[in-house]
């Protein structure tokens, strides 16, 4: 294996990602304005909302006097009161799951109508009697976790860089070369010395320094914006995103070694990104779902690469403690880049 | 007088794609120096020879030596290709491009020598997506020779060029042979043989059907020359003709060894030879001759 090779193409396929003004405006774009426009929607607002519908209220005037709403149902920060004009439009919304709740605001014995096949129906029926009971009653003994709060936004931003860096890993390097082996490109430097490793080792370690660079910058500025709560080390976190940035670049690498159609390769694409975002808890917690859901997302490397960047930066932990993750990613990724190597061609 | 060893030696060449023969048991020599021109009409299995050749693809069956040995994992330093249909990373420029593939040898050329016998001086900061036709064939050309080969494949080098670019791209692969450079070569173009190739091997079907010099298969196969004449001629007179004639298109044509003699023969017959006129035979003719005026999908 030649250095001096991977260093050219290296550098090659990097000035080509830099000159692609539209690629590389979408690679920062793409991940800033999803982290922004998510983060904006979770921020301060770290629980679901329900839609209750009252009837009958004008849709200009909403207000509760003269209702038999409760007081405290009233101020229920957790809820958006939808004014309806009566019953029957009220029904139809609650048959169509657009609202969780229907209540007649003047009745005397406290109407409600909930379509028992929704479950956030039910969670808003179990507020709205909630709200029934007199104030200070105390059915249960209330604590308060302590410590540094730990935002939604916090939890929820390495989920989104690391679904960034899966789409752009995977996409980035299977497409890609799938697309130059169609071309010709590869069938080009098939005719020189250069052996099939050092080709993969050029690709994965164009596109690594490529999403390092668009993490860094789209970290720096989403934490100008949300001012980040890192508990742990910001140096051991980039680490960790190079590591499974690696992996997944060379799990793109193993689906790009043979296809040499653009569109089966999508379809590869979609079938290993998919669950793999559902299931690596980008968007929610697997906490509390069926033990053979967590296997399967073990076997994921953005899991791991996911699993041991929250710990880094929501509980402080260090690299002895995420010693394991990273041995999954590093161990990944070296048999997928030897077996991506071995089943490597570079002819159509 | 022994015959010098050959820079490529094929025998029994044979590639089957399922149930398609595409190469059907070719064999060939190329001596050092020399330029081989593989022709013959779409589909006959110039590609896929010449890929093989060049190591890209295997064969199902046959040998190929260079320079009396098998090939080993160093052909690929010392040979140059360019091939007919490839592409090269869009937003490099010439420069880089070139840079770049000189890093992949371990003794290339000099940046300056292949700029110059190119003629990429001009060229160096236009990237590779804004070249011409000719432009591109040329930059392919230098990247073929990086690697200072000993033996260069080019595989249809002047297609979809135009009569300027096909003549300048003709003039730099001449300067390459007279450096004493091994050059394999398949063509369309009858012309671009005759002014390239030393030896030539016509194919059809996946099989040589004929091989040599172009002057000595023209010899062989049409004669050294042909009399023309107009269809207002009396046919029934050249039945009499000790030659062979045929009727084409818009004209009546002779082969002939020797142009006078046949006038003279002609002249007996009381042929009317004011519409006469002679043409020399070419390499066209003799592929026409071989794989015939039917057309080839």
């Amino acid at each position: 294996m030649k250095l001096q090779r991977i260093w050219a193409l290296f550098l090659a396929r990097n000035l080509e990602f830099f000159r692609d003004k539209a690629a590389f405006g979408w690679n920062f774009a793409f991940p800033f304005l999803i982290i922004v426009g998510f983060g904006f929607m979770f921020e301060g607002r770290n629980h679901q909302q329900f839609k209750v519908g009252l009837f009958p209220v004008a849709a200009e005037e909403l207000t509760f006097a003269d209702t038999t709403l409760p007081r405290s149902f009233q101020t229920e920060e957790r809820v958006q009161f939808i004014p309806l004009p009566g019953r029957h439009s009220g029904e139809e919304l609650l048959r169509h799951h657009k609202i969780e709740l229907l209540v007649d605001v003047y009745s005397a014995d406290h109407a409600y109508w909930v379509n028992d096949s929704s479950p956030t129906g039910y969670i808003a029926e179990k507020l709205y009697l909630a709200s029934f009971l007199p104030e200070n009653s105390q059915v249960a003994n209330k604590k308060i976790i302590e410590g540094e709060e730990i935002r939604y936004i916090d939890w929820f931003f390495p989920g989104l860089i690391g679904m960034n860096m899966m789409f752009s890993a995977l996409w980035g390097v299977g497409y890609v070369v799938v697309r130059y082996r169609k071309n010709g490109a590869l069938k080009r430097l098939k005719a020189t010395p250069l052996t099939p490793l050092e080709y993969l080792c050029a690709q994965t370690l164009s596109r690594i320094f490529l999403l390092m660079f668009t993490t860094a910058v789209v970290w720096l500025g989403s934490d100008l914006i949300f001012d980040f709560n890192i508990q742990g080390s910001l140096w051991l976190i980039f680490f960790l995103f190079f590591l499974g940035g690696l992996c997944l670049c060379s799990l793109g690498l193993i689906l790009a070694a043979r296809g040499t159609s653009e569109e089966f390769t999508s379809g590869v694409l979609n079938f290993i990104s998919w669950p793999m975002m559902f299931l690596s808890e980008v968007w929610f917690s697997l906490e509390g779902s069926p033990e053979w859901i967590r296997s399967v997302s073990q076997l994921f490397p953005l899991t791991h690469m996911l699993a041991a960047i929250r710990k880094v930066m929501n509980e402080g932990a260090t690299l002895i403690d995420v010693g394991g993750q990273c041995l999954f990613l590093a161990a990944f990724t070296a048999a997928a880049l030897i077996i991506a190597a071995g089943m490597f061609s570079w002819n159509d | 007088m022994t015959e010098p060893q050959p820079i490529l030696e094929v025998k029994n060449l044979r590639k089957v794609y399922k149930t398609i023969v595409a190469v059907d048991d070719v064999s060939l020599k190329v001596h050092p120096g020399t330029c081989l021109g593989l022709l013959g009409p779409n589909g006959a299995g110039k590609t896929t020879t010449i890929e093989i050749l060049e190591d890209i693809f295997e064969p199902t069956a046959g040998t190929i030596h260079y320079k009396g040995q098998p090939r080993r994992g160093s052909f690929r330093e010392e040979v140059g290709i360019q091939f007919q249909h490839t592409s090269l990373l869009n937003y490099l420029t010439v420069k880089e491009t070139l840079r770049t593939f000189i890093c992949l040898y371990g003794d290339p050329e000099e940046f300056d020598t292949l700029v110059q016998r190119c003629e990429l001086g001009p060229l160096l900061q236009r990237r590779n997506n804004k070249l011409s036709g000719g432009q591109q064939q040329r930059l392919m050309l230098a990247l073929a020779l990086v690697n200072r080969p000993s033996l260069i494949f080019l595989d249809e080098p002047s297609t979809g060029l135009d009569p300027q670019s096909r003549r300048n791209l003709w003039q730099i692969v001449d300067q390459i042979k007279a450096e004493g450079k091994t050059i394999i070569l398949t063509t369309h173009s009858m012309e671009e043989a005759e002014y390239l190739c030393d030896e030539v091997a016509i194919m059809d079907k996946g099989r040589i059907i004929a091989e040599g010099s172009p002057e000595a298969l023209i010899k062989q196969y049409c004669g050294s020359s042909a009399i023309l004449l107009p269809l207002s001629v009396d046919t029934r007179k050249l039945e009499n003709l000790p030659y062979l004639w045929q009727q084409q298109k818009d004209q009546i044509r002779i082969d002939s060894d020797d142009i006078y003699t046949t006038i003279a023969a002609l002249s007996t017959l009381n042929i009317d030879l004011s519409g006469m006129s002679i043409s020399s035979a070419n390499l066209e003719d003799v592929f026409l001759q071989l794989t015939g005026r039917q057309l080839r999908d």
